[in-house]
C-alpha cells in the first residue's frame, strides 16, 4: 500500500500541474485506486510515479481514467427502473418537452436503459438526454452504444425484472461478441465532459440522475454536487441517486420530498 | 494535509463469512446483550434479495441495534452494521463508512479482504477480525493485514464450520491469534465490554 502522505502529495501535485482537485474525494476508495494503478503499471518508487504524472500529460490522463471507478450496468437495481416507469414517466409525460441529465454516466448503460423506457412510454421523441462524465474515454464508448454481448443475458433479466415486456434482443444487433444498440435510441442523447468538482449548471432539467458517483466524494463535495443539481432542476423536477446515497446531509429538509423508499426526491419548492 | 484524522477511541469487531456463516451469526448475535465499547461490522456474501431479511432478523433477535449502512454513515460503538450487497464497504479516518462499486475481488462484492484491509488501516490495534465458514478464499489476505497492523485475528474452527474451506485457507496461510468454536467466539465478544 502507498502511504497516506504519498497520496496527499499526489493530490497536491495533480492540482498544481493540471488544476484537477481530487482533494474532496473519499480517501479510502481513492487510495485503493491509486495503489492499484501504481502496481499495475509496475512502479516501485513513489517518486518515479509522481514524476511520470507531472511530466507526461498522456500518462496523467490515463491515471485519471484508471482511478475513477466506471463499473456500471443496464437496468442496475431493477426496482428503481420500475418506479421510473410506473410513477415518474407518467408525470413527465404531461410536459411538452422532457429534459434529462445523467451526471457521471460512465459508459452509458444507464442512459440506454433510460432511452428504452422513454421509447416504450412513447416519450423518446420529445425528450433530450444529456449525459456527462469527467472521463473522456468512457464517453467515447457511451456514444457508440456498444456493450459486451456476454452481459446481455443479465441485462435482459434486469430489464424483465424492471417490468419490461418486449423482447430485449430487439434493441441491439449482436456481432462478434458485441451488442450494438439501435441508433434510434441514441438520437436524443448528447454526450459531453462535465466535472462535478468545478463546473457549473448548464441547463434546467426535469429529472437528474446521479447514481453511484457521490459515494466517491466526501461530505463537502457531495453538498456541492447536490446544490449544483438543485440549481439545475425545475420545480417539481426529480433527483435520482444510487440505492445507498442520500441528500439528507446536503440540503435543507422541506425543499425535497422523497418517493416512498426509493432514492428519488422531488423538488417541491 | 490529511483531513479529519482522529485516533479511534473505540474498538471494532469485523466479521467476514460466506456460505454457512449466516447460521453462525444467528447463533452469536442473539446472545449478545447491548454492547457499549465497540461496533460490530458484518461483511457476508449473499444474494441481494436476502438483504433486508437478514438485517430484519438480527434486529428482531438481537438486543444490539442495527444501523442501516448508507454511504458516509458514522460508525458508532454500540451498533451492528451490515455491508450492503453489490458494494465494497470501506472505512474512512473520520469514523464514517464509504461504499464503492469497483470490480469484484475474489469474485465477491462486498469482498471481505477489501473491508478487512480498509478497517485495519484505520482501526489498527483496536480491530478484531473474525473469519467464519465459507467456500471461497476471500478473507485470508485481509486477516494478514489486520495482524500486521496490530489487530487481533480469530478464525472459526473449521471443524465447527458448515463450509470449512474459508477458515482452512486462512489457517494454512497465516497464524491466527485464536481458532475458536462458535460458543468460544461468543465468549470472546462478550468479554470485550469488560
Ligand atoms: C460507478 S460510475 C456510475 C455509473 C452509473 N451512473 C451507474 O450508477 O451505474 C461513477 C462515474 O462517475 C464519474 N465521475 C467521477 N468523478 C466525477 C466528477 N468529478 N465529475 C463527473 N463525473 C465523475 C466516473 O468517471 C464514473 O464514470
Amino acid at each position: 500500500m502507498i502511504e497516506d502522505i504519498e497520496l496527499e502529495t499526489l493530490i497536491n501535485e495533480v492540482y498544481e500541474y493540471y488544476g484537477f482537485d481530487f482533494g474532496s474525494y473519499s480517501r479510502a476508495s481513492l487510495k485503493r485506486r491509486v495503489n492499484r494503478i501504481y502496481h499495475l503499471d509496475g512502479f516501485t518508487h513513489f517518486e518515479q510515479f509522481l514524476s511520470k504524472v507531472r511530466s507526461d500529460p498522456e500518462y496523467y490522463r490515463h491515471m485519471v481514467d484508471e482511478i475513477t471507478v466506471n463499473v456500471t450496468e443496464m437496468f442496475r437495481d431493477p426496482s428503481f427502473y420500475t418506479v421510473i416507469r410506473n410513477q415518474i414517466l407518467p408525470l413527465l409525460g404531461t410536459k411538452p418537452f422532457i429534459r434529462l441529465w445523467h451526471a457521471g454516466c460512465s459508459t452509458g448503460e444507464e442512459v440506454y436503459s433510460m432511452a428504452i423506457l422513454l421509447k416504450e412510454a412513447g416519450l423518446l421523441q420529445k425528450s433530450l438526454i444529456y449525459a456527462t462524465d469527467i472521463n473522456a474515454k468512457v464517453l467515447e464508448t457511451a456514444k457508440k452504444g456498444i456493450f459486451p454481448l456476454r452481459m446481455m443475458k443479465e441485462y435482459s433479466e434486469n430489464y424483465r425484472d424492471s417490468g419490461g415486456k418486449e423482447d430485449f434482443s430487439n434493441y441491439y444487433t449482436a456481432n462478434y461478441g458485441i451488442a450494438k444498440f439501435n441508433e434510434e435510441l441514441a438520437q436524443k442523447m448528447v454526450f459531453s465532459q462535465h466535472n462535478l468538482v468545478s463546473d457549473t449548471s448548464f441547463n434546467e432539467f426535469d429529472i437528474i440522475f446521479c447514481r453511484n458517483v457521490l459515494i466517491y466524494f466526501d461530505n463537502d463535495l457531495q453538498k456541492r454536487a447536490i446544490n449544483l443539481f438543485d440549481d439545475s432542476l425545475a420545480v417539481l423536477g426529480f433527483l435520482a441517486l444510487g440505492t445507498k446515497e442520500t441528500i439528507k446531509y446536503s440540503i435543507s429538509p422541506g425543499k425535497y420530498k422523497q418517493l416512498d423508499r426509493e432514492k428519488i426526491w422531488r423538488k417541491i419548492k | 494535509m490529511e483531513k479529519d484524522q482522529v485516533n479511534p477511541d473505540f474498538k471494532v469487531v469485523i466479521i467476514g463469512g460466506s456460505a454457512g456463516s449466516l447460521n453462525v451469526l444467528m447463533q452469536i448475535l442473539p446472545q449478545l446483550p447491548a454492547i457499549k465499547s465497540f461496533a460490530i461490522v458484518i461483511v457476508v456474501h449473499r444474494k441481494s434479495t436476502d438483504e433486508q431479511t437478514f438485517e430484519e432478523l438480527i434486529e428482531l433477535k438481537s438486543a444490539v441495534k442495527v444501523k442501516q449502512v448508507e454511504d458516509k454513515v458514522p460508525l458508532l460503538p454500540g451498533f451492528i452494521y451490515v455491508a450492503p450487497s453489490n458494494y465494497h464497504l470501506l472505512f474512512e479516518k473520520n469514523n464514517t463508512l464509504s461504499l464503492d462499486t469497483s470490480e469484484k475481488v475474489n469474485y465477491s462484492r462486498p469482498s471481505i479482504d477489501v473491508s478487512f484491509e480498509s478497517a485495519a488501516e484505520v482501526y489498527k490495534n483496536q480491530l478484531v477480525g473474525i473469519l467464519l465458514s465459507g467456500s471461497n478464499a476471500d478473507g485470508t489476505n485481509g486477516l494478514k493485514v489486520i495482524q500486521n497492523e496490530g489487530g487481533t485475528v480469530i478464525v472459526q474452527n473449521p471443524e465447527s464450520a458448515d463450509m470449512p474451506f474459508m477458515p482452512n485457507n486462512a489457517i494454512q496461510n497465516m497464524i491466527p491469534d485464536y481458532i475458536l468454536n462458535i460458543q468460544e467466539i461468543l465468549q470472546f465478544i462478550l468479554s470485550m465490554d469488560n
